[in-house]
């Protein structure tokens, strides 16, 4: 799948494409399809998000698994402050990553 | 150390509202994100791989104590209670809020500091030694030069769009501790026969994914040319440097191309032009300069001897000690790289509370180092223990400057938009692994770079980690050999890399053959001189017995 990735304008924060807005959850991102570049278009354009990217992805049960660690850690936080990670209580969080 | 005259506060004052003024435009959507780009990167605030990213300038990496607390209080107030200090003297905010940038470069402002021309293609932050002023092996204080430089190159019209960002460093003895040579351009500081001050350029070096060494084009610029001679060197760059490719877009790739030769022909050239035009600042202005890094208050007839009899303290004394030019006192460097931390960051309080023990034990001065440490260049040996307590009360204390566990770590891939890999976890295993016998091994430095734009200084390490993506997997290429010192060199590369664990073993064979081959005297690095890349090369990729 390919799901649509980039940062908040004013906080920066890591958001991921809903299908209805951005949400710092990848487990919420959708399939963007062959859409990505014009969803992004579109919100950059609206302020929503700074940076987008459309990027590869697989569904995993309930959740979202960037195909590159490089996105994996945006998803998560980094790897060596697990206190500051989206997913802090979660201790296979780093299996995930790798 | 310099503080700022009312033209530097006017210009850093006028900056902060210039950018708060962008930042609103952005907001508002007057600025489209490809308009407001290289005015947020001209202010150090990039985009990476989590959130926006500042970078503070701290030239020449000298910090008051006023100036060190400010630090501390950004990273609580504005980001997550820590920073991460810099292999260029700086510090990085890793967690920052674009409406709240403004803010943070207002309350730099109030101590002089400023995260200008930090990014971009423009003369960043001149380096320097981290024990200018203090260590006894300097023919002169190196700052006030580097400090004329910065008035110089700061928001220089005819430097502000070069083809490629610009590095320069200063030095003032033979003793290289700023990697001098791996810089666009490296300027020592000598004397002539005649004892006369001058500036031996060195143009053409540095790391990323062509390194190089930068030759001397001219080993004596009197010194009240100094500028004049920068210039030149500038003028030949812009006008022939390329920029049509970024990769061959740094003067190395110029200076190469051209050679040697011809690149200083060219700029001897435009040197005898530029003498013509009078651009040299007036001596007064340097002295002007000089009369701020005049030496503090040292007290004279201070015992110089110290109690070693804590075991302890006494390796922290041998590890994290220079010698002071003033009798009675010591160089201290305090390591950021305790067991399994993470290079270069400090929380919050770490950050303050240096920030007061420099104002208790030296003379309110600090220093950050190009290997991610702090220095207190002026302390009293009296006081040292008393010192030393509070730092290993504070997790300050690692006795480990220049050995194994010293490492230098880019941010990589946890942080890093550009990385392809990660440094800090490779780091913290190979600290854990080696602490119990870093003393053993005795000086080894060890520098990792996420990505081949080697932030971390991977070829100059006497072990460089590198790490690549492969099919979207971290794999970690090794070198052996490099060093950022007088005696400069790029290290070769062993063979097929790794991954995370793999490295970390592969160093240990390494180390392992040192051990077993050094004779007696001998670093890591010159066991590795003398016998060559083969022994290592078979002891790394031995295969097991099955």
């Amino acid at each position: 799948m390919k799901i649509l990735t980039g940062n908040d304008l004013k906080s920066g924060a890591v958001t991921w494409w809903t299908g209805e807005g951005w949400s710092l959850h990848v487990e919420d991102a959708v399939d963007v399809g062959e859409h990505g570049a014009e969803i992004a278009a579109r919100e950059a354009a609206a302020r929503h998000v700074v940076g987008p990217e459309v990027i590869d992805a697989t569904r995993e049960g309930d959740s979202v698994r960037p195909a590159h660690i490089k996105y994996r850690i945006r998803a998560v936080g980094p790897t060596v402050r697990t206190d500051l990670s989206l997913k802090r209580a979660d201790p296979a969080a780093g299996n995930w990553v790798i | 150390m310099y503080v700022y005259d009312e033209y530097d506060q006017q210009m850093v004052d006028a900056r902060v509202a210039d950018f708060r003024d962008q930042v609103r435009r952005r907001l508002d959507g007057s600025l489209a994100e490809e308009q407001f780009r290289p005015l947020r990167l001209m202010n150090g605030l990039y985009l990476q791989l989590h959130a926006y990213m500042l970078r503070v300038a701290v030239p020449y990496g000298t910090l008051s104590s006023a100036q060190m607390r400010m630090l501390g209080d950004i990273a609580d107030k504005y980001d997550r209670g820590y920073g991460h200090f810099t292999t260029r003297q700086n510090i990085q905010y890793n967690w920052i809020k674009l409406d709240e940038a403004p803010d943070i470069l207002a309350d730099l402002a109030s101590v002089g500091m400023h995260a200008i021309q930090t990014s971009g293609n423009c003369i960043r932050n001149t380096t320097s030694d981290q024990y200018a002023g203090a260590i006894a092996d300097e023919i002169v204080d190196p700052r006030p030069y580097a400090e004329l430089i910065r008035q110089w190159s700061t928001f220089h019209p005819e430097f502000s769009y070069l083809p490629r960002k610009f590095k320069m460093a200063v030095i003032a003895s033979d003793t290289d501790r700023a990697a001098m040579r791996l810089h666009d351009i490296g300027i020592q500081i000598v004397r002539n026969a005649a004892g006369e001050l001058g500036a031996a350029f060195y143009v053409g070096g540095g790391m990323g994914r062509t390194p190089m060494i930068a030759p001397c084009i001219n080993a004596f610029v009197p010194i009240d040319q100094m500028i004049t001679y920068s210039e030149a060197c500038l003028r030949v760059y812009n006008r022939y440097g390329r920029r049509d490719n970024k990769y061959k877009a740094r003067i190395k790739i110029l200076v190469h191309e051209l050679g040697k030769d011809e690149y200083t022909r060219q700029v001897e050239e435009e040197f005898k032009h530029l003498l013509t035009l009078n651009l040299e600042p007036p001596l007064a202005e340097l002295e002007r300069i000089k009369a701020q890094f005049a030496d503090p208050a040292f007290a004279s007839g201070l015992p110089d001897s110290l109690d070693l009899s804590d075991p302890d303290f006494a390796l922290w004394v041998k590890n994290n000690t220079h010698t002071h030019k003033q009798a009675g006192y010591l160089v201290v460097t305090i390591s950021l790289k305790p067991t399994g931390g993470i290079p270069g960051d400090a929380s919050a309080d770490q950050i303050r509370l240096m920030a007061d023990l420099a104002a208790e034990y030296s003379f309110d001065e600090l220093r950050v180092t190009h290997a991610q440490n702090i220095v207190l260049p002026h302390v009293q040996k009296a006081q040292a223990y008393a010192l030393w307590q509070k730092l290993e009360a504070a997790g300050l204390g690692a006795a480990n400057l220049d050995k194994i566990g010293d490492i230098i770590a880019c941010p990589g891939l946890d942080y890093c938009s550009l990385a392809n890999a990660r440094s800090i976890p490779v780091a913290q295993k190979i600290s854990e692994r080696f602490a119990a016998k870093e003393q053993e091994i005795g000086e080894l430095k060890l520098k990792i770079s996420g990505c081949i734009n080697a932030c971390g200084h991977h070829h100059a390490g006497h072990i460089g980690i590198l790490g690549v993506d492969r099919k979207g997997v971290e794999n970690y290429q090794l070198l052996l050999g490099g060093s950022e010192g007088a005696d400069c060199s790029l290290g070769q590369i062993t063979g097929p890399g790794c991954d995370e664990d793999g490295i970390v073993d592969a160093v240990e064979r390494a180390t392992d053959l040192y051990l077993a081959t050094r004779t007696a005297g001998e670093r890591f690095l010159d066991t590795y001189r003398r016998v060559g890349m083969a022994p290592f090369k078979d002891a790394i990729y031995r295969k097991e017995p099955a």
